[in-house]
């Protein structure tokens, strides 16, 4: 028999247009019905094809790139004008999405400044209300639910995290059997997410925060495994989010909105902290246990509270170094100007 | 040029050439690919969360056949080594379905990367900044890519020179790039178990045996797919398959399934025994932890495999071939599990701040898996298609496919047709 015969010289397989009226013999009388027999194999190919390609329909408009989105560089190659106008077109974004012109900066960090945060176990009574004002701040996806901090219900006694309860419920909290660990992003000195990024989407800024370019993020979750904090979390649907929900006050690196297929998580709140403010989880904290501020800066509160608490910090094994520090309340301190305070019989010990 | 233009539009005709059996394998092969397909627009239109993956099990089941094909791909030139380094002349001739299943194999790996990733459509990223050297994933796409362009270069080399009729001049052009494949498949697969080797945040990968029990699970699984894949050739072309040559790959086989037996023995050992904090997750694996206990059925399923094939290849009595093809099969699907979902999933359970979520695939995250197997085994099928008739002069330069001088009158360019014809040749 012959391969070729007319009915296949056209093929999408481009090389061989030519080669099909090139050599071997060639023979125009293929039969009827094998004609008939190929076409509809061809259509019917096609047809599954389209079939199977269908959902693409429904793409939503934002997940068609833009040529502006494609060629967009990465934050750190960006110059000022290239940075103007991807602000410029996230403004526009926002505001054919969700009906508001925000407030979109850059912020970036400054001199001679890098953060640390101080958490007082003894005073946290696990009420979450920083982890809604995160929320809220920080424009997180409603549904599905994002939450950048964890609150977690220890039994008192251990600092084992694996013994904790993520999902505790009770009607009113503090429980007394319990105390409460707060965990987010630790900010690492040495970050392994940021180690192991295949393109570099996420890095540590010289205030030490540690952002992600949400541009850049190709989703491949590799950083989430990293992370020995568990502080990650990533878009796995496009986020929900009620207009009147929306921060307007946004920055690139922060709290702008993010799409379907990318990492985000805490950031410091870098968009307040840079320009002097506190985070959002330190300001609705009703007990004061949230410390926060320049530990460059002797002078400042995380500065004494690490010279003079007994400052601990999670997983230390992990060698991750975290700018996140917990302590408890030490009843009897051991600084001197606090040493009649101690008890009486405390002092022969000591 | 023109030549080559020629050749390829002659390989893929020919793909579409064979009997009904072979017809109706590609087809359900297609079948399941498109519904794949299907699958994977679905969840580029919804995200990942039309799968079973969340914040706490953030890789599952793509990451997981991703693991095992590479595993199987480095393996599949395994074959090779004996050929190379003890001379056995049996192998020969076979090599080159071990290089083809190797490419079918790094492509699927590289589908499966691909599906995982959340916004497939920044790939571009990775050519414009690359973390390289601090980023185990960067090495991976090096190495694997590397892998497929050497596999691609000595099977595309050695067919189109037995097109051509030339000889293949072996010195210059197949024996260094094999003796580099060897090396590059200790390679891709050291890397692969590194990339989750390295990271501190979770005990139950960082361990130094992960590496050699990767090996030495590949080295069972793959060989076993050849076995499996040869045993069809057997069956169904004229090729000549010498058994002695199976005989070769059970041999292989026998020894790394026995060396992944011990390693994982003394894993095992060593987690239970001093049970620290850090075996939660050898516990959830094996035994669950309360009532959570998903992967308990599969991981003792997959031991069980490993030892009935272990038994079936250590007892005398088993050395016929039809004995050998049940144990390739418990050995695939064996190591597919422990590899697999035994590997990935449970070093996120619990998650590194003590939640436990379990992992459950969806359908949708099921149907791209199975769309991608169909696809890489319709590669496969196809290459072995083309190549047999190339190697076996069936198919040359000025000899197109199949002209057998009775078929010319009966036939009417239906691939039944050409079948009965390829049937009639091959008897
Ligand atoms: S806590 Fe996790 S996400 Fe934050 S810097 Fe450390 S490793 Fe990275
Ligand atoms: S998910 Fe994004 S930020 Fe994380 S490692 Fe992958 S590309 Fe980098």
């Amino acid at each position: 028999m012959r391969i070729f015969d007319s009915s296949q010289s056209k093929c999408s397989h481009g090389e061989c247009s030519s080669a099909c009226s090139g050599p071997g013999p060639h023979r125009l009388g293929s039969t009827r019905r094998s004609f008939l027999r190929k076409g509809a194999a061809a259509i019917g190919g096609m047809a599954a094809l389209v079939g199977a390609l269908s959902p693409l329909r429904e793409l939503d408009e934002s997940d068609l790139g833009s040529v502006e989105k494609f060629i967009q560089k990465h934050y750190k190659e960006m110059d000022g004008e290239e940075m103007r106008q991807a602000l410029e077109r996230i403004s526009r974004e926002v505001e054919k999405r969700y009906d508001l012109r925000p407030d979109i900066r850059d912020v970036r960090p400054m001199d001679g400044v890098e953060f640390v945060y101080a958490l007082n176990l003894s005073r946290c009574i696990g009420c979450r209300k920083c982890v809604y004002a995160c929320v809220e701040e920080n424009s997180q996806s409603r549904e599905p639910e994002i939450q950048y901090i964890r609150v977690v219900e220890m039994p008192r006694g251990t600092l084992d995290i694996e013994k904790g309860n993520h999902h505790y419920d009770r009607p009113t909290v503090p429980d007394s059997e319990h105390y409460y660990m707060p965990i987010q992003c630790h900010q690492c000195a040495k970050p392994p997410c940021v180690k192991v990024c295949p393109v570099g989407a996420t890095w540590q800024e010289p205030d030490g925060i540690t952002v992600i370019d949400y541009d850049w993020c190709i989703g491949c979750r590799y950083c989430e495994a990293a992370c020995p904090y568990w502080a990650r979390r990533f878009n796995f649907a496009e986020p929900k989010i009620p207009k009147e929900d929306i921060n307007p006050r946004m920055s690139y690196l922060s709290n702008r909105p993010r799409h379907k297929g990318v990492m985000e998580k805490c950031h410091f709140c870098l968009h307040r902290t840079r320009v002097g403010e506190l985070p959002a989880c330190l300001e609705v904290c009703p007990t004061g246990a949230r410390k926060f501020g320049n530990v460059l800066d002797p002078r400042s509160e995380v500065s004494e509270i690490l010279k003079t608490k007994r400052v601990f910090v999670l997983k230390e094994e992990a060698g991750t170094l975290p700018r996140f520090f917990y302590y408890f309340d030490e009843r009897h301190p051991r600084s001197d100007g606090d040493r009649e305070a101690a008890a009486p019989g405390r002092e022969a010990t000591a | 040029m023109r030549d080559y233009a020629v050749f390829l539009w002659r390989c893929f005709r020919l793909s579409f050439v064979g009997d009904w059996r072979y017809g109706a394998w590609m087809l359900t092969l297609t079948a399941i690919a498109l519904l794949g397909l299907n699958a994977y627009c679905r969840q580029l239109v919804f995200g990942l969360a039309t799968t079973g993956m969340t914040d706490q099990v953030s890789w599952g089941l793509y990451i997981a056949n991703f693991t095992f094909l590479v595993g199987m791909a480095a393996a599949a030139v395994m074959l090779v080594i004996p050929v190379y380094i003890y001379r056995n002349k049996e192998l020969h001739d076979l090599v080159i379905f071990g290089e083809l299943a190797a490419v079918s194999f790094i492509i699927m790996c590289l589908l499966f990367v691909t599906v995982d990733l959340g916004r497939p459509d920044r790939m571009h990223h990775l050519f414009l900044r690359f973390n390289f050297p601090l980023s185990m994933l960067t090495w991976d796409v090096i190495v694997l890519n590397g892998y497929l362009l050497l596999n691609l270069h000595i099977c595309g080399y050695l067919i189109y020179c037995a097109y051509r009729k030339r000889e293949p001049r072996k010195a210059l052009f197949v024996v260094p790039f094999v003796l580099i494949a060897i090396v590059w498949a200790v390679s891709i697969h050291t890397v692969t178990a590194f990339l989750y080797v390295g990271l501190g945040a979770r005990p139950f990968w960082n361990s130094a045996i992960i590496a050699p029990r990767f090996l030495a699970s590949a080295f069972a699984a793959g060989p076993a797919f050849i076995v499996l894949a040869l045993q069809v050739i057997r069956r169904f072309t004229d090729y000549d398959v010498p058994s002695k040559a199976l005989m070769t790959l059970r041999q292989i086989i026998l020894v790394a399934l026995t060396i992944n037996v011990f390693l994982l023995m003394s894993e095992v050992f060593t987690e239970f025994y001093a049970d620290t904090a850090h075996s939660a997750s050898t516990h959830y694996l094996f035994f669950g932890i309360g009532e959570n206990r998903a992967l308990v059925p599969w991981i003792w399923t997959s031991l069980g495999m490993t030892a009935a094939a272990l038994l079936i290849l250590y007892l005398p009595l088993a050395r016929s071939l039809r004995y050998l093809n049940i144990a390739c099969v418990l050995i695939i699907i064996g190591v597919w599990i422990e590899k697999g979902m035994g590997l990935i999933v449970p070093a996120f359970i619990p998650t590194p701040i003590g939640e436990i979520v379990e992992y459950r695939p969806t359908i949708n995250e099921i149907l791209v898996c199975l769309g991608i197997w169909a696809a890489g085994i319709l590669l496969f099928t196809i290459s072995v298609r083309i190549t047999i008739p190339v190697l076996s002069g069936r198919l040359t330069i000025d000899h197109p496919y199949a002209t057998e001088p009775d078929t010319e009158t009966e036939s009417n360019g239906s691939p039944r047709a050409t079948a009965l014809a390829f049937e009639r040749s091959t008897s």
